[in-house]
């Protein structure tokens, strides 16, 4: 095809353009990582750092981070929350999908409607709910208070990833097994869960993401004893914003990474697998 | 042989049904019920008539003009010294001086000093000489209003309507007008976002979509890098780059294109509510994009401009249409996420760049107006429900994918 002058310009444009994006979606994230080894308290690239002065780069903050008990404290806050919460929300999830996936499940679109809504649901309706109705029961200022409400906001991914993974699943295996005599729990533990491993495990993944990152419960619900990562940050953030929580976020990008990767390896296993 | 096809038809229905229940019995426990327990708040207020069950009956029969009988007198002298034994009065004068200010020091004092009064011979003196607003025919009303277990006053508020003097429901004057401007700006705000995500997002997942496979994937990660990264740290982000000493003025000051007197003010005002909201979102609108654009054939386009249309109107004509549902997936999932938004507005919005969300946590936290707080929570509800509604008819929820 001959490319014409003004149509190449035009594509020049849409590049830089889609490029722009890109900077958009990335640069706010990018730039974390060298401001976290200022030496100085700014958020700014102190001349000495452009310069690229050893002495205008330190591991300061990340000393702070480390040294400081609060994070460590809020550390363990968030994995004991986070995996409980995921462990609930992952084996109700999962079986959820199962039951959602048969072909005579009745009433299915009223119920998957009902089981994502806590993810649509404005967080800060879903925050004052909780607050409101835990705190009547008891629950509010507890670990098992923030383990039932993540776990809700985390089942739905579950739901979602685990059912699209069925999508995929060949029945006609199940049927193969059956008439080889292995009975339901065994056909289900022997065939289909390693089968759809990587569903639910991404599905866990998610949940676990969701309740490691979800502050707003936190803020209404949880007390000085279930400060999370993200609530020490959020105090961070108000109250005196210093180059710690840069060192902090540096190792949650990093997080996010390894995440995402994980997701995307299970993704293409679980592809392949399906053939 | 009939029972038994019956059976079989049965079984498997049942076997569905008991994979889904615990999950549908967790979630109705820790997540509908606690909606319901909120959405009954801004109906529904016990309290005041929990503690002052004697004086709601004898105001029972009194028509609101004058003053009420002296048996309401005698009534809310014993609850008022009860409830100050119990410790139930704050919560109570608090709820009725959200109804009439002033009524939390009437009650008030009234309690503390109704021990070392003399009685006056009729309850009505004895109160009246201690806070004269007891011959109020106002107080009286205040308290009755406060006491009714149902009430629509919450609602009123929260769409600044009142009751005017004759009884019927009026716009309240223009300045004192707070929370329908506030979901006025909400909605602009959330439009404006889902918009400007379109305008950024349409190109990028295009471009995804049409690279090579292997470029195609490495992109799809950078725009998978920000949706999994902590929003905290993405606000965060934008506050480093934002803010009066941040990078961006730094940056410019340090080109001389900025006097150091006069940095921008880009954040903690609508600005920084905009930027760092339509950044968040943005990912949730490339992903329904992407995920369309990518089973369009990369031959329509050529096909159309080679019988002789404008690239500009294979793109519209042929192109465009064939992504709406792409784009329908994505504006509505950004908007239905926009506009219930928290953090984001809370922590570099501002006063100015602050939406409904935030009135919401202020009236649960600061001003323990929970009636208010659970009434405008419900009007949110209901534009999401609404919303997610028109989303799983035409989407579909089983189409929404992650990642």
């Amino acid at each position: 095809m001959r490319i014409m002058p003004g149509r190449r310009l035009g594509r020049y444009g849409f590049n830089a353009y889609c490029i722009a994006g890109f900077v958009f979606l990335l640069a706010p994230i990018l730039v974390i990582v060298p401001l976290s080894f200022n030496a100085e308290p700014y958020f700014t690239f102190t001349e000495g750092m452009l310069r690229l002065d050893p002495e205008a780069w330190s591991l300061r903050w990340y000393n702070a981070i480390l040294d400081d008990e609060a994070w460590s404290r809020a550390l363990v806050n968030s994995l004991l929350i986070g995996v409980t919460a995921t462990i609930l929300a992952t084996t109700l999830g999962t079986l959820a999908a199962l039951g959602l996936a048969s072909p005579s499940m009745p009433g299915r679109n009223l119920v998957t409607a009902v089981l994502i809504s806590p993810m649509i649901t404005p967080i800060i309706i879903v925050a004052v709910g909780v607050f409101f109705f835990y705190s009547s029961l008891g629950l509010a200022q507890t670990h098992a208070g923030l383990i039932l409400a993540h776990a809700a906001l985390g089942a739905p991914f579950v739901v979602i990833t685990v059912t699209a993974t069925l999508a995929g699943f060949d029945r006609t295996v199940m049927r193969a097994a059956a008439s080889l005599g292995a009975g339901p729990l065994r056909r289900f533990f022997r065939i289909q869960l390693p089968l759809i491993a990587p569903g639910v495990f991404s599905g866990g993944l998610f949940a676990f993401a969701a309740s490691f990152d979800e502050v707003v419960v936190v803020l209404f619900l949880g007390g000085l004893e279930q400060r999370t990562i993200p609530r020490q940050m959020w105090a961070g953030i108000r109250e005196q914003i210093s180059p710690a929580i840069l060192a902090l976020a540096v190792f949650l990008i990093a997080f996010a990474v390894l995440v995402l990767l994980t997701v995307e390896w299970l993704r293409n296993r679980s592809s392949s697998a399906q053939g | 042989m009939k029972r038994f096809l019956t059976g079989l038809q049965v079984a498997p229905r049942l076997g569905a049904l008991a994979l889904v229940l615990p999950l549908l019995a967790f979630v109705t426990l820790s997540f509908v019920v606690p909606l319901a327990t909120l959405l009954g708040k801004s109906a529904y207020q016990p309290e005041v008539s929990q503690v002052f069950p004697d004086t709601m009956e004898a105001l029972a029969g009194w028509d609101g003009e004058g003053l009420p009988p002296e048996a309401a007198f005698a009534a809310i002298a014993g609850e008022l010294a009860q409830a100050l034994e119990e410790r139930s009065l704050p919560r109570v004068s608090g709820a009725i001086n959200r109804v009439q200010s002033g009524m939390r020091g009437v009650l008030n004092r009234t309690a503390r000093r109704l021990e070392r009064t003399e009685f006056a011979g009729t309850w009505r003196d004895t109160l009246t000489g201690i806070h004269r607003d007891w011959q109020e025919p106002a107080t009286w009303q205040a308290i009755r209003q406060a006491g009714a277990r149902f009430t629509s006053r919450h609602y009123l508020q929260a769409l600044d309507l009142e009751r005017k003097e004759d009884g019927s429901i009026g716009l309240r004057p223009d300045e004192s007008r707070v929370y329908t401007p506030l979901m006025w700006r909400t909605l602009l705000v959330s439009l404006g976002v889902t918009l400007l995500s379109l305008l950024i997002g349409y190109p990028i997942a295009y471009m995804i979509a049409n690279s090579p496979p292997k470029r195609s994937r490495l992109l799809l990660l950078l725009v998978l890098v920000p949706f999994w990264t902590s929003l905290l740290v993405r606000t965060t982000a934008w506050i480093v780059l934002l803010q009066r000493q941040g990078v961006i003025n730094g940056l410019l000051v340090s080109l001389g294109i900025l006097p150091d007197d006069a940095r921008l003010q880009m954040i903690y005002n609508m600005t920084g509510t905009f930027v760092a909201m339509t950044h968040v979102l943005l990912p949730f609108m490339v992903l329904p994009l992407y995920s369309v654009m990518r089973s369009i054939p990369s031959s329509h386009m050529p096909a159309a401009i080679s019988l002789g249309a404008s690239p500009l109107k294979a793109f519209r004509r042929v192109y465009l249409p064939q992504t709406m549902p792409g784009i329908g997936a994505g504006s509505l999932l950004v908007f239905i996420l926009a506009i219930g938004y928290y953090i984001t507005p809370a922590l570099v919005g501002g006063r100015t760049g602050e939406l409904i969300s935030s009135q919401i946590a202020y009236h649960v936290q600061t001003s323990l107006n929970w009636g208010l707080a659970a009434a405008l929570s419900s009007i949110l509800l209901i534009a999401v429900t609404v919303l997610y509604l028109i989303y799983s008819r035409v989407i579909g929820v089983e189409r929404m994918r992650l990642g």
